[in-house]
């Protein structure tokens, strides 16, 4: 990594530790201050007041003029390192989000797409921001990074992973029944690897795996395979299962069976099981093959 | 122990006799400001007790991981109904409504506020506002989940009732603006004689900010509000992208009122600690000028400072350098009163009873408050903690810590002057101890799991947040047992408790020197104003 780079955690933590700090002070001054009057001047000991002065114009502007310095020297901290924040260093590898409700997708400049964001380590990376719908936000905490994904707006974010590791990546901005659910990570490797996970292109093992295709579309964002109760109904033993649909607004009860899944897939709103909400996006971009992939995956879970 | 006139029972005496109508009518068609201020305040309480329940739930619901007691949907709408009720049924019509009622008028000598017929229109159109928002719960696609911001476009594209819920809230904002105007028209006409601009109590001149930022910001909600349920019905498109509209348009509306609205919610409440702490340290406020020339500097430069919402939004950098500016600079008027409070207190001969204790509370949680408030200013550190619970914990230190401490503060000290009984002192004094501990460790424990990242309006979330969520959650039932036992012990002691005289507190504004309870009138004669506000020895207090 080159050593004059400074990465956007650097940028940030010094301006949390000068407020931070700062704001300490002020509080234990005015918290010491109050009480240690509430006990020297309280009735008991202070049946009268001693004084019946309404002000003192020196106090008056020390105070006025004190914050205001204090305040000032946040705001340009602050702004320093806000821009930092905005100037992408030139090198940077530049990768294109898509936010969905309720999954996050990652596209490389070759094409390859990835519900996680691999990066490699001590290499900046851009993100261009780009939402399907509504807002969505794309933050990183341990890169201090935050930006919202505005339908419509080109907005970009940038940072540096300076160790290897698994990084949480939230949806920071409300986006509707699964926004709690839209979460991914960023995978910091090592440059080499990053390299050969690029080239592998869409790799052989993730096509065929359902999970992973499950993965990569958000899927498990609101169904489990576990049995836990999420936005959608759970995967657990699905296939086969008596369940009470919505179609149209009339009631029936079906077995699911593969062509219900696959209806479900690629028609979401046709049927909605019953105590759930017609929320569910539709995936017309999928192959047949990987609709299969995921029907038979979904099959297997029990 | 002072002596007491003829005490009436509760519920009894002064304006409460004041029978031309009989049971319900004789308060739902008053236009005694009295009797007005009464209605507001029981109906901006019930709206509290409710929008507390649900904010228990949350808490609960967060306790831990996954599903506790409800789905994500009922989540969000919970937690969009627990935003919508407190800022718009309860904490923004509530001091203005309530004690801005009872007690603004008798602060400035006046037998009544300028326009009474209005002034029961006002809460008319709040009760049909909040019948409006109450029906949007129960009818259409269900309780709106869009948070209490109503962002688009998710509020245009969701099924739920968004369009009633905003249309009442529309409701609800004329009624802001009519309270505004009425109050800016009595401080301006009906001051007694020698009630000069100098002589107010502080607690008008915050309600003289308040009300112009009332008038000035709500049509901007309105026109705001409007808009939404254009595009739901009429499809519009002005925010919608693919059709030349803007998403982050919305938003500079939205906040170009709302931030503004904070001070709505917080300024009365400053006012009533420039009440308090004077009158129970028996010493004139200091620097009076400075505090009520703030008032109206944060009413001004607040309605400049809308953009700090906005920071990761879009919005180009220059427009950030500007905000980030503006609201450093507001946040010295808010200094000067936490200095000028403090130093009131220096010499003085302070009595810790419960008033005094809401309002020390009132110093340190929203001094809390500010200072984190200014870790939201500051550009770079904005970034980091935007959305998260951080947020949360922010302005529930500003809004509840700040505000609704202060309105407890104003039960305890004006509530017993309008029945003629008080509360017992020593189960005040628990309450607020539970309350404060409570508070704090449900809410300082919310801005450190912000720190770690936990974003806010978060159903579910990852287990390395799990420990934090429980300490805070234990917090809120501490903070709700305080809450109990302080309404419990203010009610039976207003109803049962021991009855007081003219003065209980010893303070030196107007409504002290007349019966308790007030007589409808108020004063027997036109007072003559001869001191200050805070002038104890002009107003023969020992
Ligand atoms: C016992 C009292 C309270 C509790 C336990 C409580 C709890 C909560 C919680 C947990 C949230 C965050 C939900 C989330 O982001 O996932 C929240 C949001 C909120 N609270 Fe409270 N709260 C209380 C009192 C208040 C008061 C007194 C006010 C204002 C007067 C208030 C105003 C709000 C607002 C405006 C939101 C934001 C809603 C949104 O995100 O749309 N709360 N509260
Ligand atoms: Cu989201
Ligand atoms: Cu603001």
């Amino acid at each position: 990594m080159n050593p004059l780079l400074i990465t956007t955690t650097q940028a940030v933590d010094p301006v949390f530790k000068f407020i931070f700090g700062v704001s300490l002070v002020l509080l234990l001054g005015i918290t010491a201050t109050t009480v240690g009057f509430v006990i020297r001047y309280r009735r008991s000991r202070a049946p009268e007041p001693t004084s019946q002065s309404s002000g003192n114009i020196w106090l008056e502007i020390v105070w006025i003029v004190l914050p205001s310095i204090l305040v000032l020297a946040m705001f340009y901290y602050g702004w320093s390192g806000y821009l930092s924040l905005r100037n992408v260093p030139k090198d940077a590898l530049p990768v294109t989000a898509t936010a969905r409700m309720w999954s996050w997708s990652f596209t490389y400049a070759n094409g390859k797409t990835s519900p996680r964001l691999y990066v490699p380590v001590g290499k900046p990376v851009v993100v261009n921001l780009v939402s399907k719908d509504v807002l969505h936000g794309f933050y990183i905490p341990a890169f201090r990074v935050k930006r919202d994904v505005v339908p419509g707006m080109k907005n970009f974010a940038w940072f540096v992973a300076s160790k290897p590791g698994s990084y949480d990546l939230f949806c920071s901005v409300y986006c509707g029944v699964g926004h709690s659910a839209m979460i991914t990570t960023v995978e910091a490797v090592p440059a080499a690897e990053f390299a050969a996970w690029l080239e592998k292109g869409e790799g052989k093992e993730e096509k065929a795996a359902g999970k992973a295709l499950l993965e990569k579309h958000g899927c498990l964002g609101c169904h489990s395979l576990d049995g836990t109760a999420k936005v959608g109904p759970t995967f657990k033993g699905i296939f086969g299962r008596r369940v009470t649909v919505l179609t149209g607004g009339t009631e029936r009860t079906i077995t699911v069976d593969e062509e219900y899944l696959r209806r479900s897939i690629l028609d979401p709103n046709a049927d909605v099981v019953k105590g759930y909400q017609p929320i569910m996006p539709s995936f017309p971009g999928l192959t047949k093959d990987e609709v299969t992939t995921m029907v038979e995956f979904i099959e297997g879970v029990r | 122990m002072i002596p007491v006139e003829n005490v009436p029972p509760a519920g009894d005496g002064g304006f409460w006799n004041d029978t031309g109508k009989t049971g319900i009518t004789a308060w739902i068609f008053s236009t005694d400001h009295k009797r007005i201020g009464l209605l507001y305040f029981y109906s901006v309480l019930t709206f509290f007790l409710i929008a507390v329940v649900l904010g228990v739930l949350l808490r609960i619901e967060l306790m831990a991981p996954g599903r506790t007691i409800m789905g994500p949907q009922t989540y969000n709408a919970v937690f969009t109904v627990h935003g919508v009720v407190m800022v718009f049924l309860f904490i923004i019509p509530g001091f203005q409504g309530s004690f801005g009622n009872l007690v603004m008028p008798i602060q400035i000598g006046a037998r009544d506020v300028a326009f009474p017929r209005l002034n029961l229109f006002s809460w008319w159109l709040y009760i049909a506002g909040a019948a409006v928002i109450i029906t949007s719960l129960f009818t259409g696609g269900g309780p709106p989940d869009t948070g209490w911001t109503f962002y688009v476009p998710f509020s245009e594209r969701t099924g739920t009732n968004v369009s009633l819920a905003v249309f009442g809230v529309f409701i609800v904002g004329f009624s802001s603006i009519v309270t505004g105007l009425n109050f800016v028209t009595t401080i301006h006409r009906l001051r007694a004689e020698g009630m000069t601009w100098g002589r107010l109590p502080l607690f008008v001149w915050s309600l003289y900010a308040t009300a112009w930022v009332q008038i000035l910001a709500t049509p901007i909600l309105g026109i705001t509000l409007a808009l939404i349920i254009a595009e739901r019905f009429l499809g519009t498109g002005l925010f919608d992208p693919a059709r030349g509209g803007d998403p982050l348009m919305y938003q500079h509306l939205f906040w170009i009122y709302s931030h503004p609205a904070v001070y709505i919610m917080i300024l009365p409440g400053m006012g009533v600690i420039s009440e308090i702490i004077p009158a129970f340290a028996r010493k004139p406020i200091f620097g009076y000028k400075m505090i009520a020339f703030s008032s109206l500097a944060i009413a001004a430069a607040g309605s400049l400072v809308w953009g700090h919402h906005m920071f990761t939004s879009g919005m180009s950098d220059t427009a950030i350098l500007v905000f980030s500016f503006l609201t450093f600079v507001v946040a010295i008027p808010s200094a000067i009163k936490v200095f000028n409070w403090v130093s009131t207190l220096y010499r003085g001969s302070i009595s810790l009873e419960a008033p005094m204790l809401f309002a020390l509370a009132f110093i340190l949680l929203f001094s809390i408050g500010g200072l984190t408030g200014l870790i939201l200013g500051a550009a770079a550190t904005d970034i980091h903690v935007h959305d998260t619970q951080f947020v949360v914990g922010h302005f529930h230190y500003v809004i509840f810590g700040g505000a609704v401490f202060a309105f407890f503060g104003a039960m305890h000290y004006w509530l017993p002057k309008f029945y003629g009984r008080r509360y017992a002192e020593k189960p005040a004094v628990v309450a607020w101890v539970l309350m404060f501990v409570g508070f704090n460790i449900t809410y300082f424990t919310m801005m450190v799991l912000g720190m770690k990242g936990m974003p806010r309006r978060y159903y579910d979330y990852l287990p390395e947040f799990a420990p934090l969520n429980l300490v805070s959650t234990i917090g809120s039932w501490i903070l709700v047992s305080g809450l109990i036992l302080m309404l419990v012990n203010l009610f039976r002691g207003l109803f049962k408790g021991e009855p007081i005289d003219r003065n209980p507190w010893g303070a030196a504004t107007l409504e002290w020197t007349i019966p308790t309870p007030p007589p409808t009138e108020n004063f027997e004669e036109e007072p003559v104003v001869t001191h200050g506000p805070y002038d104890f020895k002009g107003a023969g207090i020992p």
